[in-house]
Order: C-alpha cells, then structure tokens, then sequence
C-alpha cells in the first residue's frame, strides 16, 4: 500500500496567508517609525526595544513551556509585535529594567492567563503601558528631548499635550495654539514617548498595512474623523480665529498616540470588533474617549485609555453589530 | 463627630430601604414550589448528565416528584437503590429497570481491518462520518475520533491507541447513554449488565453481505448464522447478514462464542467453553 | 467591470494546465455502474432488470416523482446487476450494471453535428423534452433542470442567466465546451429563453477567460436577446445566487427564497449544451466533458466521458495517479468532494477530477484564532464563520440558526482565507447539516 488516498473535507487549498505572515507584516510596517525615533533619539530607542522584545518572546516561551506545557507559540511573531509596541510607548530614556517589568506584565498579566494569543480581552501593549505609567509615572512622562547626537541626555522636557493641559489651567492656551510647530510635529520633532512622534513615518505603515490588506481602513479612519471633528467643534468654541481652529486641530490629530494608536494598536485583531460596522463604532467610541479625556481628564493623554475602555466594549459589539446578510436590505 | 453620626445614619437608612424592596419583590414573585423537589435532587447523583432525558437532575426530580407514575422514570447513574430510597421518600413504587452498560459493538482493529485510505480532516467523528465511510474498507465500523469519549461525563470510554477503538470501562460506565447519542455510526448499545460485568456480544454492525465484510475487516459479523443454530434462548436473530444477541434473552452458555468462525461474537469475564469432545460426559 | 456585493476570495485558478486541451473523447468503458441518485431529490427508479440488453439513450431509469431526474444508458450491452454498489465515499448506493457489447445508439437519436437553429416548440413541450433527457444542472449542484425551468404559479421569470463563470479553480470543462460548441451553447440559451418565457438572457464569464467572452461575444450577434457579460474574477461568482447579483445587482433573500423570486433563471454553460442536444437531437444525457487536472497530472486533458467510467480510468488515460499519497477530487478544489473508492464512476455532476499530491494533499497545522475578521471579510454570504464554528464546536444549533446558518453555500472561502489554518468549514457544514435536520423535522410536525 505505497499509494493511499487522502481524504479531507473541501476546501482543499488554502490561501498564502498565515498568522506568522500577518503579524511579520506588521513589523515592516513599524520599522520606518523606529528609524526615525532612532534618528531623532539616538541608538538608546533600540535597546529599550531590544529589552522590550526579547523580554515578551521570552516570558512567552517560558510560561508556554512551564505553565502552559503547550506547544511552542512564539513563532507566531505575536510576542516580537507586543514588544515592538510597548516600546514604542515608552520614552526613550527609561531604565531598562522598567521596560522588563512592562513586558513581564504585557505577557503574564495581560495574555497569557487568559490563554494566549487569541484569548486576550485587552491588547497586552496598552495594559502594560498604563500599567507602568501608573506604577512609574516619573520614569514615563520624563520624555527626552530629541537629540541626534548618539545617546540621548539627561535633559527632558515636556509633551505637546502635557504643554497644553498645564496651558488650560493657567489659561493661555490661545497663544500657544498659536505656536504650534505642526511641520516639526509631522516630521517627528516633539517630545514623547519614542514611537508615537514620527507621524509620517507611522502613515507610511499605514499605507503598507492597507496596501497588504493586514487592516482595514474602518478603524483607524473612523478614530481621526472623530478626534478632528471633536477637536475642530471645540475649537471652534474657544476660538475665534480660524487659524487657531485648524491649528488646534491638527495640532490633536498629530499630538501624543493618536496616530500610533489608531493604527497599530487600536487595529489589534484580537481585541477589534469583527464586523466593518463594529469597527467603526468602536473607532469612533476611542475617538470620543480620546478627546474627553483629554480636554477634561487628569492625564494629558487619553488614547490608551480609550483604546483599554473600548476592548471592553468590543465583545458587546460582536454580540449585537452583524454583517449584512447577503440578500437583506442594504 | 457629626460626620460620623451622619455616615452612619445615612448608611442604615440605606440598608433598611434596601431589605424593605427586597422583602417585596421576594414577597411579590415568590414561586410555589414543592419542598420534595429540592429533597429528592439531593438524593440523586447531581452529575446532570441528561442520561435520563432531562435537563439535569432538577428536571428529573420535578418529574419524579409530579408524576402519579413514575415507572417510565430512570436514573441510570444513581442505579436501582438510589431509585428505590426516592420512591420510598416519595410513596411511589419504584421503578425497576436491569443495570445496564455501554458496549462498543466493533471488533475491526488497525491489524484486522486495514486501513486503505487516510483522513486529513478535522479530528470529529461526526464531521468524517457525513464525508465518507471511513479510512478503512467497512462502511460501518468504529472511526476512532473519540465523539463518544467528549460526550463521556463519567470519564469511562476511551479511545485505545493499539486498536484504534473505543473502548468502555464497565466500573467507570453509568449507561446515561452519551455515547450512544455522540456515535454516528450507531455502533454502541445499552445492554444488560451481568455481575463482574459479563458480557457475550456480536462485535460488529456491519450489514454488507459475507464476501464484502470478509475484504474489509477480519473480525467482522459475515451473517453465516451458525451461532443462530446453537442458541437455546432464542436471543439470536440474523438481519442483513448481521447477528445480534438480545442481552436480555441471552444466559451467558458460550456455545455461540465457541461457533462464530470469525471471532466476531466477543466473551468479557468468561472462559471459553471446554473442546468439542466432552458431549458424550455432559449427557449422563 | 462587475463582481458580487459582499467577500470573495482570489485562489490561484491553475486553469492553465488544462486550459488549451481541446475537448478529446474517452474511449468507452467496459462495464459502467450507473447509480440511481445522480442529482438532487428523489433516486430514480430502475426500469431494467438483470439480463436486459441496452442501447445508449434508452432509458434505464425513471424519475420518482416530480423532484428528480430520468437516467439513460450510457452504453450499448447487457445489464449484469441492479443493486448495492459503493459510491465515490464508500457508501453504498443503488447502481446499474452494464457490460459493453458494441456502441449501438437508440433510435430516433440524431448523431449528426449539423446545427439545427430552428426550434418550434412550445414552452411546455420543451421542459417536457429536457425532463425526458434528464438534464440536471452541470455544473455540480445537479438541480433537475425541469424543475428549475417550471416557473411556479404566481412568479414570473425576467431574466435567463447562463453561468460560464466557472469560478472553481482548476477546472475548464465549462471553458472549453463554451470554445468549442460555443453556437450549440447559444442555441440552447434561445431554447431555454423560450421554455421560461424571457425576452433577455445574460452569458456570465469572467474576465480570466478572454477568448471565451470574445469567441461568445461574436457568436451572440446572430441571437436576438442574448448579451455576454464580462466579469470581474472573483470566486465564488458562480455560485447561483453570486451570479444574479453580479449580473443583475439584485440579490435573493435568506432560505427558502428562490432566484425565480427575484425575477432570474440560472443555468450552467454545459448544461444549455446539453438542452441543445435533447430538444434539437433528441439525444439523452449519457456523456459529459470531465477535466482531469492537477500539478502532479502527466497529461491534463478535458475528456468527453460516458456516465459511468470509473474515475481510476480516466485518471489512467491522463498518466496515472503519481507515486504517493494523493487527495483526489470529484470536482475543483475549493468544493469537490473528496474520493476514497476511485473505483466509482463518473456522473452528472462531475466537472472534473482534480488531483492533489504530496504536500498539498495535506492540511496545514491549525494555530489559535487570533480574530482577525478575515473570516467575515471573506464570506460571500455576510456570515460569520469563526462565530458559527464556535457554536457548532460548542453543539448550540439553536444559536447557529439565529445567525443565519442555513444561508451558507459551503463555498469555503473562509476556511481558505483563515490565517490559522482552522477548519471552519468543517465545523459550520456540520452545524449546517445538523439545523437542516432539525428544521426538517420540525416541518414536518406542523
């Protein structure tokens, strides 16, 4: 019996794509930011990433060989993804054993007990980030200032939204919407955490995710509508030049995770609404979330936050937003 | 101070409110029930295995407790003493039924029914049963995916890696009848417990003529019907060339084992009956 | 260029292997076995016994009842049994016997390949021909084309849609018939137009097969009301309510609507064919053109079979079975079935036989669900695979119904497209099954 028939159920081929491919794809699509930052922070942005990523792919493969006992997952990318993440949310002058302690929670708190990939009801990233800026609020808001000369220095300085949020206490906020560098903010020039800054660098992945059809384009468009139009309307009260309108709102498009948020981590599959329809809804909820609690929370910036609070929404979303049926009304 | 007295004023009046709309909502959809109920569901196993036919225990014990009659009712698990204390707590007469056990009815392992194809599909019995026949040549022999060991609550069938079948462990084995529902083949059946679970059975339910059975399985039931000529019980019927015992009507004789030319017909607990010679001492 | 609204998937078609194989006839069989349930519904009646002698056309076979279909000998020769034969699964199945003696055609069968354009018949003459000839659709569904052709009391057909799609990778029987008997074919779409009483017919092909649209498109001018359409290639187009959406924009609602609720007739490219020959040619359905492709296939051909060669045959003729495991398919491979006896003989509904080997033969490993909506995006039908095979795991038939379970054509593209490699098409088609049995039966307690 050399010859034996095989027999499985149709579909009998399969399309090239694959966990490892998608979540490869990913990272290309972060590489541009992280030069960048590279070249804006120096060569301490690759340690801190360095760390971040091999910590996750090692706390994956040790608690799925130890505690889990079951096969080997880390060749799915998903661990390097996380930890390419986390470190983006950092700045990039943090001790290095903070960046351990974030991973340690990235993969231990927030995806392994709930199973592994897949499994997750929160993105492992966003809840270590919050995680350890509540825990180390000093060591995450002390953005180094960008330099291009080797390591970064000591000297730190404030973000854009941080600048803000002290401006609307003491009430000029006016005058420094006015100043806005928003070309210098575009090109990567402001202080932050180092993977949030380079925002054409970040619409660059961007366009290879839409181009690779990893994404779709629902959820990180439906989150920049809502904050432009969120920001324009509440420009548009405060003032009443229109220059400052726009300034204001570009300068909320551009400013903190919105970008790097909308894009990579709010458009984590496992933890993003299934269906178009949900997408949007759940883009334009961080959206909202994003701007409110920006304008009126105690924390300058609100795209983790938002991003955390509408996970908990998306199987809500899954369980009531369907896809149109094929032959029912449009 | 004042704080204090207003916390703790404030907290009382709070809890007070509290138990007053419970207490009337309690009051307001209190359901009538009868005590019995929840007396005669402790008394049952609680492993809500639905082997009865109802939604869990609860469900058997409300019928127990309704019903004028409840010959028709049965928990397998619980067996015939924990039938009997209900019905005496209940002043019912209790019903009787024979123990019983799962048996797996299909003798075809890796070595006497060869495997001619290989299925790649999900690991189901279900799913490869509504694709084809199987990997081997019988369309009706045991498929090996282990449905009837995900429906098992009891832990008590098992797939054996050597032969490639389910096999039941009669200790473990409350005929609830999971197993026999999860089988798209039809091939486990209820049957008559003996003690120190006995048991003689036609292994096999395959229903193709002789020639065929013979090509695919070695072990298989090819309806010759010489075992039908032995039986002084009347418990063996042939059907579409396939043999069956009536467990309730078989004494457990052996001479139908000693006849089968297949071994098709299995022995559990028992000695093969001596050699053929011995009729002539066996008359005086 | 138009496609269907929702999903779709692009697998590589691979019609290149056979694509540019003319049309070649296989050599007649031996002994054929005829099985009796060759279509959707009823199994035909046998109408010979054993020891009766044939002749190719004469009908061995009658339809029980309305919702099935007649069968005809194949070859000319002697019945050598009626009974329990296994299928293409290993399950057995009623089956004809016939020993070859000669090619001997039934009379009143002209075999001559003159075009005869003129048709005179009566709507109703027509379908009763076809019902005669036991047509049933070609290209896999086997639905009996008289049954699909008699408009029911109370509807009335707008459209008549002739599928040459052929969206099933692998496979151009479909092609290589609208090539070659492109004027047969346009022939048999007037008479198909005149049987439901349509002023307009739409011939569906997508733009993969440019000189199938070009060849048609030129024989078209000389038909009035028949228009050939480019599509745009996207599987799975030819599935029945897919192609009424790309051609017309209306889309049949969820079971148990029909497309005759939304004005339109669907009938496969060889199927039109083979009205032609019934109603012009008084000839029975007894052949078909079966393509025998795959990678590891020798010699790819599109063959001209009678019903009944085993399957073992024709791969044979195209160079064998290559050495090792192999998946072999009774049609494409993104929804033929899986073969275990290749003993079995070719049928209606047979479009092709596609071999698989080696490597491919095989399922990737499945990973976790990461979630990732491709499922979804994927699904022609707007439901959601991941949830339904959740369900279906989990046994909760009653929430599988809720979510639209029974609209599912089983297409796969789901299971195609899913990055884990999950076998979600195997758990929803079980769901699928399992819900159609319960809705059967609580119809029938009504």
């Amino acid at each position: 019996m050399a010859n034996r028939t095989i027999v499985a159920s149709a579909p009998h081929i399969h399309g090239s794509l694959s966990t490892t491919k998608l979540m490869s794809d990913v990272i290309i699509a972060l590489i541009p930011a992280l030069a960048v930052s590279v070249y804006v922070y120096g060569w301490g942005v690759l340690a801190v990433t360095a760390v971040s990523i091999g910590c996750c792919v090692l706390f994956e493969a040790l608690i799925q060989k130890f505690l889990v006992r079951g096969k080997q997952t880390i060749t799915n990318l998903s661990a390097v993804v996380t930890g390419l993440l986390l470190a983006m949310n950092m700045p990039a002058n943090i001790p290095l054993w903070i960046v351990a302690v974030g991973a340690l929670i990235a993969i231990g708190v927030a995806k392994m007990p709930f199973g592994g990939l897949g499994k997750n009801p929160f993105n492992p990233a966003i809840v270590a980030r919050i995680f350890l800026l509540i825990a180390y609020p000093v060591q995450m808001t002390s953005f180094a200032l960008p330099s291009t000369e080797g390591f970064v220095d000591a000297y730190s300085g404030a973000t854009p939204l941080a600048a803000i949020k002290g401006a609307m206490y003491s009430g000029n906020v006016g005058e420094l919407v006015a100043n806005f560098d928003i070309l210098g903010m575009f090109a990567g020039n402001m202080a932050g955490s180092f993977g949030e800054v380079a925002t054409l660098a970040l619409l660059l992945g961007f366009a290879y995710l839409l181009v690779r059809r990893v994404i779709t384009w629902h959820i990180p468009v439906s989150i920049f509508v809502t904050v432009a139009a969120f920001a324009a309307i509440y420009g548009a009260v405060s003032f009443d030049d229109p220059h400052l309108v726009s300034n204001f709102t570009l300068f909320h498009l551009l400013s903190g995770g919105v970008v790097l948020g909308a894009v990579f981590m709010a458009t984590d599959y496992v933890t993003s609404p299934m269906t178009t329809k949900g997408m949007v809804i759940y883009g334009v909820g961080i959206g909202l979330l994003t701007m409110i609690i920006r304008l009126w929370g105690s924390y300058p910036e609100g795209m983790s936050f938002a991003i955390l609070i509408m996970n908990s929404v998306v199987p809500l979303i899954n369980k009531y937003v369907k896809p149109r049926r094929f032959g029912s009304k449009r | 101070m004042n704080t204090l007295i207003f916390t703790v004023v404030t907290l009382c009046v709070v809890g007070v409110v509290a138990a007053l709309i419970l207490y009337f909502v309690a009051q307001k959809f209190k359901v009538e029930e009868d005590p019995r109920i929840d007396d005669v569901e402790k008394m049952l196993p609680g492993a809500n295995c639905g082997g009865c036919g109802y939604p869990g225990c609860r469900g058997l014990a409300c019928a127990l407790v309704e019903q004028e009659d409840i010959s028709s009712l049965y928990c397998s698990v619980g067996g015939a003493d924990c039938m009997k204390a209900v019905a005496d707590y209940l002043g019912k007469a209790a019903p009787v039924k024979e123990p019983q056990v799962a048996t797996v009815r299909c003798g075809g392992t890796c070595e006497k029914r060869p495997r001619t194809t290989t299925y790649a599909g999900t690991h189901s019995c279900a799913i490869a049963h509504s694709l084809y026949t199987g990997e081997t040549n019988c369309a009706y022999g045991c498929l090996g995916y282990g449905d009837c060991v995900e429906a098992c609550a009891f832990d008590a069938i098992h797939i054996n890696p050597e032969t490639g079948l389910a096999e039941v462990d009669a200790d473990k084995c409350t005929a609830c009848g999971a197993c026999v529902a999860a089988c798209p083949k039809g091939i486990i059946e209820l049957r008559k417990r003996w003690p120190k679970n006995r048991a003689i059975y036609v292994s096999c339910v395959s229903k193709d003529k002789g020639p065929a059975t013979m090509k695919a399985c070695k072990a298989g039931c090819i309806g010759c019907g010489k075992c039908l000529k032995v039986c002084e019980f009347g418990a063996i019927t042939i059907e579409n060339n396939l043999a069956f015992i009536d467990s309730t009507k078989c004494r457990l004789c052996r001479k139908c084992v000693a006849e089968c030319p297949t071994g098709a017909i299995k022995m559990i607990g028992l000695a093969p009956l001596p050699p053929k010679e011995k009729p002539t001492t066996e008359t005086k | 260029m138009k496609t269907f609204p929702i999903g779709g998937v692009h697998p590589s078609d691979n019609k290149k292997w056979s694509k540019a194989k003319a049309i070649e006839t296989m050599e007649l069989p031996d002994v054929v076995m005829i099985p009796l349930a060759q279509h959707i519904g009823a199994p035909a009646t046998a109408v010979v016994a054993k020891g009766d002698t044939v002749k190719v056309g004469e009908k061995i076979a009658e339809a029980t009842g309305f919702m099935s279909a007649n069968i005809h000998a194949p070859i000319s020769g002697t019945v050598t049994a009626v009974d329990m034969q296994p299928n293409g699964q290993g399950l057995r199945q009623m089956m004809i016997t016939i020993k070859r003696e000669g090619d001997e055609w039934a009379e009143g069968i002209d075999l001559s390949t003159d075009l005869v354009k003129e048709c005179n018949l009566s709507s109703a003459e027509i379908i009763a021909r076809i019902k005669e000839a036991g047509i049933v659709g070609m290209g896999g569904a086997t639905f009996p084309t008289h049954v699909k052709l008699s408009i029911p009391e109370g509807k009335r057909a707008e459209i008549l849609i002739i599928n040459g799609v052929e969206c099933e990778p692998y496979l151009t029987s479909d092609y290589r018939t609208m090539l070659e008997r492109g004027e047969e074919l346009l022939v048999g779409t007037s008479i198909l137009m005149k049987a439901v009483s349509v002023e307009k017919a739409v011939i569906g092909v997508e733009n993969n097969k440019p000189d199938a649209i070009k060849h048609l498109k030129e024989l078209a001018k000389g038909y009035n009301g028949i228009e050939v359409k480019a599509l745009k290639t996207m599987y799975p187009q030819g599935g029945e309510k897919q192609l009424i959406a790309a051609v017309t924009g209306r889309e049949v609602p969820a079971p148990p609507a029909l497309p005759i609720d939304v004005g339109a007739v669907v009938c496969n490219a060889s199927t039109a064919v083979a009205v032609y020959e019934a109603v012009q040619k008084n000839k029975p359905l007894v052949q078909r053109v079966v393509t025998v492709t795959g990678k590891s296939i020798k010699d790819t051909k599109n063959l001209l079979t009678r019903f009944g060669t085993p399957v073992s045959a024709l791969i044979e003729k195209c160079g064998g079975l290559p050495e090792g495991d192999n998946r072999v398919l009774n049609g494409g491979p993104m929804m033929g079935r899986p073969m275990s006896n290749l003993q079995s003989p070719v049928m209606k509904g047979c479009s092709g036989i596609t071999v698989l080997s080696g490597a491919e033969a095989l399922r990737g490993e499945p990973s976790a669900c990461i979630k990732c909506a491709k499922c979804v995006e994927a699904c022609p039908m707007g439901l959601e695979p991941y949830l339904l095979a959740k369900q279906a795991k989990k046994k909760a038939w009653e929430a599988m119904e809720k979510n639209d379970i029974v609209s599912c054509i089983e297409c796969g593209c789901c299971q195609f497209t899913c990055p884990a490699n999950i076998a979600l098409l195997d758990y929803v088609r079980l769901g699928k099954q399992t819900v159609m049995g319960i809705i059967r039966a609580r119809n029938a307690k009504k």
